[in-house]
């Protein structure tokens, strides 16, 4: 094909009504004037192998600018947190300072320019881990109802039902914690928790407001549910009806087929839904910020209110105090990068492992 | 009998549990919201601060223009990525290897790509812009967009990308005008899915858009959003503002409910009308 195109340039003969006014020319000659003819024709008209190439190179450049992205927001991060770097080293992660006025352990303190990212890195895996413990079971659970036991006419309005709670933006999510939630959580649920688990010292009662990591947690387990349970009732989809029938078949009641039939199959794509829900929680943002309360400290209770890797960028970012306040964060947004990539790149390899077979959908 | 029936309760028991949260935000925001919205929210820019009244007028138009630029930059590549994937690259390692940055992009924390663009275009202009807000959000929705074209692009079948080859038609006229076309339906909910999730985006324009309390379509300059609007107004300590705030999301909600509901019913009618 691409041997031709050098043909398309050269004159060609006209269409095949060229030979029967040239006389009588013997009838062999004629039908190969005739083919180079309609050959030329073709050829010309469509001039498309130059055209092919370039449009499926764009097509390909277009696909290159994902890996384009990714190298870019790399190299931003990398260059514009080489100044916190270069000072604090890895230190930066788990280093703490100690305030010269009340002698107490302190982390974060621009105006002298101490800067360690440790109660940040706390927040966020306190925020996210309460957030899966709460999330996971529900969302199992939801998936196992809606694949194995709703009845068909309910499935449709549940399933778009969490597509919409996939749909709400952070922010609202966010305004709505602020006014509805943190309010109920600081008048009935943390002064519970204080009472009954208040000996255990994880359920302190000496923040007033409600903002903190239970606020957070809350918050980010209705965040992240939608994207656990629909990629969960994706993997148990995949499982093939025969394994269903076939512990059925042994006599297992509906939970006995759940559990041994469709769970334990699919159990490597669920811990690929519980990660990527993970990865989410680690990076949301909006409704974090606002409900957390942003105090960069670490506590034994979780009803304190903290500050999560996220929150601290959001709030500061914009106002930061120097060239090397902004380059901290910057190297908080880092770690948040590096951390995400990995923890979303295990999520898709574990989930594909098990729907790989199964026909594509769309989320 | 027992665990099963126990285990089937504690099923309908999660679902509820999940459902309950939903329904408590939508009645809180049509409650709180409707009850603050009025004609000043839609043609008023915001009162200074402690004042009554004012509106988002300002902030939805500068969504607006967010959002057209984020499409402009993210809705060409992004099909053009899923036409990749889709109609060149099957099979190939090069395509699994886009697709599966796709995916892993799709997970980074938006906040991030807010630093990135950041640090790419406002660190280097020394000023805040609504062009590197809309950079920002229109590098989300390449990802995004790659991965529905790609879907509904596969969904078309073979035979149809056969009989137009089979005419001679070349292979780029084939691919837009025939197998794209086809699957039109399908890309474009795929784009406003893609739009609907960026729109609601706030933490990567707190530091590139930034916000703006009057009016300002210029792409060099500051420039408002509704939902950068919302926070700040959440996070302010006026009853007004709060009040303003549930408007400004019951406007943001309802726009993103349309685009998503106008997705479901588009894609359970079937994608591909001409091809099934």
């Amino acid at each position: 094909m691409i041997a031709h195109v050098p043909e398309t340039r050269a004159p060609q003969p006209a269409l095949p009504t060229e030979p029967s006014s040239a006389g009588t020319p013997p009838a062999a000659e004629a039908s190969a004037a005739e083919i180079a003819g309609i050959r030329g024709y073709l050829l010309s008209r469509g001039n498309s192998a130059v055209a092919d190439r370039g449009f499926h190179w764009l097509m390909v450049l277009c696909a290159l600018s994902i890996f384009g992205i990714v190298v870019l927001i790399a190299t931003e991060l990398v260059e514009r947190s080489q100044l916190s770097w270069s000072k604090f080293g890895l230190g930066f992660f788990f280093s703490t300072f100690t305030d010269p006025d009340t002698k107490l352990p302190m982390y974060w303190d621009p105006v002298n320019g101490h800067f360690s990212a440790l109660p940040f890195i706390f927040g966020t895996l306190v925020s996210s881990f309460l957030a899966l413990a709460l999330a996971v079971p529900l969302a199992i659970g939801l998936a196992v109802f809606l694949t194995e036991m709703c009845p068909r006419w309910l499935r449709t309005p549940l399933a778009f039902i969490t597509e919409l709670l996939a749909a709400i933006p952070s922010v609202i999510y966010g305004l709505w914690a602020v006014f509805v939630l943190v309010p109920l959580l600081r008048e009935h649920v943390n002064p519970a928790l204080t009472k009954t688990l208040g000996w255990t010292g994880f359920f302190g009662d000496d923040n007033p407001t409600g903002l903190g990591f239970v606020a957070a947690g809350v918050i980010l387990a209705i965040m992240i549910l939608p994207i656990i349970s629909s990629l969960t009732r994706e993997v148990m989809n995949a499982v093939p009806g025969s394994q269903r029938e076939a512990v059925l078949a042994l006599g297992a009641t509906r939970w006995e087929m759940i559990r041994m039939g469709v769970l334990r199959n699919a159990r490597i794509g669920i811990v690929g839904a519980v990660i990527l829900g993970l990865g989410r929680a680690l990076g949301e943002t909006m409704a974090v910020t606002m409900v957390i309360g942003n105090t960069p400290q670490i506590t034994r209770s979780l009803l304190a209110s903290g500050s999560s890797m996220a929150s601290v960028i959001a709030n500061e970012y914009a106002e930061a105090s120097g060239d090397l306040h902004l380059s901290a964060l910057t190297e908080i947004g880092l770690a948040l990068f590096i951390v995400t990539i990995i923890v979303n790149a295990l999520a898709r390899l574990l989930v594909w492992a098990v729907t790989r077979g199964a026909p594509a959908q769309v989320h | 009998m027992g665990t099963d029936g126990l285990a089937t309760g504690l099923a309908i028991l999660s679902t509820v549990l999940v459902v309950a949260p939903l329904v408590a935000i939508f009645v809180y925001l049509i409650y709180k919201g409707a009850s603050s919205l009025s004609l000043g929210f839609f043609t008023q820019v915001p009162k200074p601060e402690g004042e009554p009244g004012g509106g988002m007028a300002n902030a939805i138009v500068g969504s607006a223009v967010l959002l057209g630029l984020a499409s402009l930059i993210g809705v060409p590549i992004g099909i053009s990525g899923g036409i990749f994937l889709a109609e060149f690259g099957r099979g190939t390692k090069l395509a699994n290897a886009v697709r599966f940055t796709a995916d892993v992009l799709n997970g980074v924390p938006s906040i991030v790509m807010g630093i990135a663009v950041y640090s790419l275009i406002v660190y280097r202009q020394k000023h805040f812009s609504a062009l590197s807000g809309g950079v920002a959000l229109g590098i989300m929705m390449i990802p995004t967009v790659t991965r529905t074209t790609e879907e509904m692009l596969l969904m078309v079948p073979h035979s149809v990308r056969e009989a137009a080859l089979a005419l001679g038609v070349p292979n780029w006229r084939s691919v837009l005008s025939i197998t794209v076309k086809t699957a039109s339906p399908g890309i474009i909910t795929g784009c406003m899915l893609a739009f609907a999730r960026v729109a609601g985006e706030t933490a990567p324009l707190i530091f590139t858009a930034l916000g703006n309390s009057n009016w300002s379509a210029n792409l060099n300059e500051p420039i408002a959003a509704l939902p950068l609007q919302i926070y700040t107004y959440a996070i302010s300590p006026y009853d007004d503002l709060h009040r303003l705030a549930w408007a400004g999301a019951l406007v943001l909600i309802a726009l993103i409910v349309a685009a998503v509901s106008l997705v479901r019913f588009v894609t359970s009618r079937g994608v591909l009308k001409g091809a099934s």
